[in-house]
C-alpha cells in the first residue's frame, strides 16, 4: 500500500487556511445522523468529543477510569506552549514551528507542525473562555515561563497542575454536551477491538469493567485518543493504567504504527528507590528554569551536597551547552545525566542520580524581593526567606510532592533526579487529516505519531492534544464524513461485530484458563527490564536483537504461565491488566525491530554506534529522512513502509544547543 | 533519611460486589520498606494474595501522583489517612512502625455505592458537573485571552478552588456525607472569574439541586471536609456558594 499523507498543496503557511476553506462540510441535519465513537477522554478525546457534540454529531465517549476527568492528561504539570508573543521576546508562529521541528531532530512532518503552531494561540483563548485559571501577573494579564529547547517564554501554566486545569476545562465542556444529549459517556469501559466493515472502521467492542460484559457499539467513525505507551517499560511517569491496547488492536486490524521506537526519556524524575517501585514521579521541566543541575567534580564523592564547595561542582549542562544551559531539550539533558552517572559521578545511595539545585535561584529571587520592598540592608537570612517564598509560589506543589516521596526538604538540600520514561513520540501513523491507514479510524493526541518527530519539546503535548481535538478534527472529520451521509447506522448483529466480539471473548477465556503460577505484575516487570536495558536511553544492534528474542520468549511464557485470579464476569483489575500487558509484549518486539532498523541516532533514539565525537546524536539523513510506518502481517511479522519527509522550508542540520 | 523495614497487620474491607455483604479480613505483610508508598504496600499484599491463589484486593488508583483523584482509602478512620493535605497514593510508609495495625475501608456514603472491596462508584460527581458545572461556551472564535485581564488575587482564588481533584474525601469525612465542599469548589472556581459570572446563580442552583437528588447529606458546618481534603479546599467556598444560592432564591430568577 503506498503511503499518502494527504498534505495540501501550496505554501506551508497557507496550507491549513486553504484546507479549511475548501474542505467538505456536513449540514446540521445530516450531522445528527452521524455517529462518532471517541476512545479516551484525555485532552485529545475530551476536546474532540465536546467540539463534535457541539457541532451536532452523535458522540459516544469511553474511558477506563471512573470519570473522564481522571485521564492521564490530568497529571501534566509544567505548561502548554502557544505562539502568542505576549512577552514581546521575538516569538511567532514560525518560531514555534521551527523550534518544534528542530527539537524533534528533523523527523517530523513540516505541514503538521506548522498547523500546530498556527492553532496554538487559539487554544489559550479557548481555554480562558472556558474558565481555565492560568497563572497571571499583577497587571491581570497571563504569565509565561520558559521550557527546554527554546529561547523565548511561551509556556502558559497553572501552578504545577496545568494538565488538570486544561482537562477540567475540556471535561466541563464535555459534560455540557452530555447534559444536552449530544454525547453519551461510558466510564469504566475498555475498548478491546475495532470493527471493520467493507474496509472501513465502523465500531468497537468494549468491556464493561464493572460487570465484565462485552458490548458492541457502532460508529460512522472511530477516534482513538487513548494516550501513549510508555508503560511498556513498566516504570514510567505515566499513570498506572496507561496502555497501548486500543492502538495495538487498531494496528492489528490494519492501522500502521509510526516510529514505535521514538521514546522520550525525561531528565528530571525522582530516582528509583527500590524493587517495590511501581511508578516514577516527574519533577516538571519548568524546574529547569530556576534549578541548576550538577554533580561533584570528584568521582564517588559521598559528601552531602551542601558540604561540596562551589568550585568542586560540575554544572555539566552549563559547561557543555552554554547557549541553552539547563534548558537544553530533554533528550540532550537525559543523555548528559546518564553520561555523568555512568562515568562514576552520580550521587545518592544508588549513584544513579544528579542534583537539581535551587540555592542560587532562592538567593536571586530573595534579592529581587528585597529590592522591590526597598529594604536597605537585608540580612542573608531575610533574603533566603523571601527567596524561598517566591520559589514556593512558583513550584510549591512540586516541592511538596518531592518531600512526601523522598522525605527530604528540597528548600534546604538539592533534589536528586534521574531520567525516566515519560512520553512516546511514536504512535499510530496518521495522515494530515489525522486518519490512520484504516479509513474511518482516526488517532489524536499522544496516541498518534504526528508532530514531535524523534523528540518532543516540553509543553507541546498538551498543545498537540488540544489542537487535534478542538481545532483539527472538527474540520477533517467533516471532510470525510461528508461522503458517508447516506450510510445508515449498521446494526450490531452484523457478522463483523459478531466475529470481533467472539475473538475478544476467546482471548479473555484463554487468559483466564491458563491458571499458571506467575502474576501479571511480575511479567510486566520483566518486560520492562528488557525494554529499559536494551531499548532504553541508549541502544545498540546487539542488544536490540537480543531484546526482540527475549520478549518473544517472555510472551510464550506469559501465555503458558500467567495467573489471573477472579472471574470474567465481575470487576477484575488483574484481568484488565493482563489484557494490557499481553499487548505490551507484542508492541515491545516491534519497538526493538524499529530501533534496530533505524541505524542512526536522532532525538530520543540514541544508537551507540552512531554518535559524534562529543557524544551527540548522529543522524543519517540520506538514509533515514522518513517516517517508519509498520504494517502488521501476523505474529512477529511487520512490513516497513516509508513516508519520506520532504523539508521545503527548514533545512535539517546537525542540532546544536551550544 | 533513615530507612527501615516493618511487619504490619492490615484489616481490610472485602466486599464481592454491590449486592454482597462486606466484612473485614485480616492480613499480615512483612518486610515493608519505609520508602514505599501506601499503595506500593498494597501492591506487595496483592502479589502475596495472587501467589496464594487468592483474589487480590480491588482498589482505585491511577496517577499515583496525587492529582487524578482516583485513589480513595479510608485509613484508620481518616479519609486518605493521617497526612495533612495528602492523597492515599502520596502517603508513605515512613508514617508507620513495626507492629502497627492499619484498618482500611472504602469511602462510606449512600451516594457512593461500593463496587468491590475498596472501590466505590463516584459517578454522582459527574452528574453534578453535568447539571451546570461549566461555562456555556462553544469551541472556536474565543476573543484574545489577554482582552480579559483578571486581578491576580481573584485568579489565584479561583485557582485555589479549581485545585479540587474530585476524589470525594470530603463526602467520606462528613458525618452527613454531604458533598458541599466539592460542589462549592467547582462552583467557586467558575463564579470567581468574570467569564463565569453570567451563569453563577443558575449554576449554583442546579448543582445544589442535583447534589440533593443524588442522595448526599446536608451541610451542618462541621468542617471535617476541609480538614481531610487533600487539596486544602477552603470552607470559604461553601459560604460563597451559599450566598450565590440565596441570591438566586431571592431574585426568584437566574439573571
Ligand atoms: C507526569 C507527566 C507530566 C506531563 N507534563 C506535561 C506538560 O507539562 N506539558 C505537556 O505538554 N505535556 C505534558 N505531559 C504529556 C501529556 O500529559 C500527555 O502526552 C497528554 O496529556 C496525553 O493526552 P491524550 O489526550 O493523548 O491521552 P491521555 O490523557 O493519556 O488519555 C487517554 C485516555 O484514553 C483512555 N483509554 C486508553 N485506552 C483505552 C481503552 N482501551 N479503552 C477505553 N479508553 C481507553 C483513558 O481512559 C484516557 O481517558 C506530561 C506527562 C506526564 C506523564
Ligand atoms: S473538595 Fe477536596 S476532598 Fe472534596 S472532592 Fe475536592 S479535593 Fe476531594
Ligand atoms: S492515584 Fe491519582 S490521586 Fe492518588
Amino acid at each position: 500500500m503506498p503511503i499518502n499523507s494527504k498534505i495540501p498543496q501550496g505554501e506551508l503557511s497557507k496550507k491549513w487556511t486553504t484546507y479549511k476553506s475548501t474542505c467538505k462540510l456536513v449540514n446540521p441535519a445530516n450531522k445528527r445522523q452521524l455517529e462518532v465513537i471517541v476512545i479516551g477522554t484525555g485532552l485529545a478525546g475530551a476536546s474532540a468529543a465536546a467540539s463534535l457534540g457541539e457541532l451536532g454529531y452523535k458522540v459516544k465517549t469511553f474511558c477506563f477510569q471512573d470519570s473522564p476527568r481522571r485521564a492521564h492528561s490530568i497529571a501534566a504539570q509544567g505548561g502548554i506552549n502557544a505562539a502568542k508573543n505576549y512577552q514581546n521576546d521575538g516569538d511567532s508562529t514560525y518560531r514555534l514551528f521551527y523550534d518544534t521541528v528542530k527539537g524533534g531532530d528533523y523527523r517530523a512532518r513540516e505541514a503538521n507542525v506548522y498547523r500546530l503552531a498556527e492553532v496554538s494561540a487559539n487554544i489559550i483563548d479557548q481555554c480562558v473562555a472556558q474558565g481555565v485559571p492560568f497563572a497571571r501577573e499583577y497587571g491581570g494579564l497571563l504569565s509565561n515561563r520558559s521550557f527546554g529547547g527554546t529561547q523565548v517564554q511561551r509556556t502558559f501554566y497553572a501552578a504545577g497542575q496545568t494538565g488538570q486545569q486544561l482537562l477540567i476545562g475540556a471535561y466541563q465542556a464535555l459534560e455540557r454536551q452530555v447534559a444536552l444529549g449530544n454525547v453519551k459517556q461510558y466510564s469504566r469501559h475498555e475498548m478491546l477491538d475495532v470493527v471493520i466493515i467493507d474496509g472501513k472502521c465502523r465500531g468497537v467492542i468494549v468491556r464493561n469493567l464493572v460487570t465484565g460484559e462485552l458490548e458492541r457499539h457502532f460508529g460512522h467513525a472511530v477516534l482513538l485518543c487513548s494516550g501513549g505507551y510508555g508503560n511498556v517499560f513498566y516504570l514510567s511517569t505515566n499513570a498506572m493504567g496507561s496502555n497501548v491496547t486500543a492502538a495495538w488492536k487498531a494496528h492489528k486490524k490494519g492501522a500502521f504504527f509510526g516510529n514505535p521506537c521514538y521514546t522520550q526519556i525525561h531528565p528530571t524524575c525522582i530516582p528509583v528507590s527500590g524493587d517495590h517501585q511501581s511508578k516514577l514521579t516527574l519533577m516538571s521541566e519548568s524546574l529547569r528554569n530556576d534549578g541548576r543541575i550538577w554533580v561533584p567534580k570528584k568521582q564517588n564523592d559521598t559528601r552531602k551536597a551542601t558540604d561540596i564547595p562551589e568550585e568542586e561542582r560540575d554544572y555539566y549542562l552549563e559547561r557543555r551547552y552554554p547557549a541553552f544551559g539547563n534548558l537544553v531539550p530533554r533528550d540532550v539533558a537525559s543523555r548528559a545525566a546518564k553520561e555523568r552517572c555512568d562515568a562514576g559521578y552520580g550521587v545518592g545511595s544508588s549513584k544513579q542520580a544528579v542534583f537539581l539545585d535551587f540555592a542560587s535561584a532562592i538567593e536571586r529571587y530573595g534579592k529581587v524581593e528585597a529590592n522591590k520592598q526597598q529594604m536597605s540592608n537585608p540580612s542573608r537570612e531575610q533574603i533566603i526567606a523571601m527567596g524561598k517564598e517566591v520559589v514556593k509560589e512558583k513550584y510549591g506543589n512540586l516541592f511538596d510532592m518531592y518531600a512526601k516521596i523522598t522525605g527530604e526538604n528540597p528548600y534546604e538540600v538539592p533534589m536528586r533526579i534521574y531520567p525516566a520514561v515519560h512520553y512516546t513520540m511514536g504512535g499510530l501513523w496518521v495522515d494530515y487529516e489525522l486518519q490512520t491507514s484504516v479509513p474511518g479510524l482516526y488517532a489524536l493526541g499522544e496516541a498518534n505519531f504526528s508532530d514531535h518527530g524523534a523528540n518532543r519539546l516540553g509543553a507541546s503535548a498538551l498543545m498537540q492534544g488540544l489542537a487535534d481535538g478542538y481545532f483539527v478534527i472538527p474540520y477533517t472529520l467533516g471532510n470525510n464524513l461528508a461522503d458517508d451521509i447516506r450510510t445508515k447506522a449498521i446494526p450490531t448483529d452484523h457478522p463483523a461485530f459478531e466475529e470481533a466480539e467472539k475473538a475478544v471473548r476467546e482471548r479473555i477465556e484463554k487468559l483466564m484458563s491458563i491458571k499458571g503460577t506467575e502474576s501479571v505484575e511480575s511479567f510486566h516487570k520483566r518486560l520492562g527490564k528488557i525494554m529499559w536495558d536494551k531499548c532504553g536511553m541508549a541502544r545498540n544492534a546487539q542488544g536490540l536483537k537480543e531484546a526482540a528474542e527475549e520478549i518473544k520468549a517472555l510472551r510464550k511464557e506469559f501465555w503458558n504461565n500467567v495467573r489471573i485470579p477472579g472471574d470474567i464476569n465481575e470487576f477484575n483489575p488483574e484481568l484488565d491488566k493482563a489484557n494490557r500487558v499481553a499487548d505490551f509484549m507484542e508492541l515491545g518486539e516491534l519497538m526493538c525491530i524499529d530501533a534496530l532498523h533505524r541505524s542512526e541516532s536522532c532525538g530520543g533514539h540514541f544508537r551507540e554506534e552512531h554518535q559524534t565525537e562529543d557524544g551527540e546524536a548522529l543522524r543519517h539523513d540520506e538514509e533515514f529522512l522518513y517516517v517508519a510506518a509498520w504494517e502488521y502481517k501476523g505474529e512477529s511479522n511487520f512490513e516497513l513502509h516509508k513516508e519520506s519527509l520532504d523539508y521545503e522550508v527548514v533545512h535539517p542540520t546537525q542540532r546544536s544547543y551550544k | 533519611m533513615e530507612h527501615y523495614n516493618m511487619n504490619l497487620t492490615l484489616k481490610v474491607w472485602r466486599q464481592k460486589n454491590n449486592k454482597a455483604q462486606g466484612k473485614f479480613e485480616t492480613f499480615q505483610v512483612k518486610d515493608i520498606s519505609s520508602e514505599m508508598s501506601f499503595l506500593e504496600m498494597f501492591d506487595v499484599l496483592n502479589e502475596q494474595l495472587v501467589a496464594d491463589n487468592k483474589e487480590p484486593i480491588a482498589f482505585d488508583h491511577d496517577c499515583r501522583e496525587g492529582i487524578c483523584g482516583m485513589c480513595s482509602m479510608h485509613i484508620n478512620g481518616r479519609a486518605h489517612g493521617p497526612w495533612h493535605q495528602t492523597t492515599t497514593c502520596q502517603l508513605h510508609m515512613r508514617e508507620y512502625k513495626d507492629g502497627d495495625t492499619i484498618v482500611v475501608e472504602p469511602w462510606r456514603a449512600d451516594a457512593f455505592p461500593v463496587i468491590k472491596d475498596l472501590v466505590v462508584d463516584r459517578t454522582a460527581f459527574d452528574r453534578i458537573i453535568e447539571s451546570g458545572g461549566y461555562i456555556s461556551v462553544n469551541t472556536g472564535n474565543a476573543q484574545d485571552a489577554n482582552c480579559l485581564p483578571i486581578e491576580k488575587q481573584q485568579a489565584d482564588l479561583s485557582f485555589a478552588a479549581a485545585a479540587c481533584i474530585g476524589c470525594g474525601a470530603c463526602v467520606a469525612a462528613c458525618p452527613n456525607a454531604s458533598a458541599m465542599l466539592f460542589v462549592s469548589a467547582k462552583a467557586s472556581h467558575l463564579a470567581l472569574l468574570p467569564q463565569g459570572r453570567p451563569e453563577a446563580k443558575i449554576r449554583a442552583t442546579n448543582m445544589i439541586a442535583q447534589m440533593d437528588k443524588e442522595g448526599f447529606g446536608s451541610c451542618t458546618n462541621i468542617g471535617a471536609c476541609e480538614a481531610e481534603c487533600p487539596k486544602g479546599i477552603s470552607l470559604d467556598n461553601i459560604a460563597r456558594m451559599n450566598r450565590e444560592y440565596i441570591a438566586a432564591t431571592f431574585s426568584g430568577s437566574n439573571e
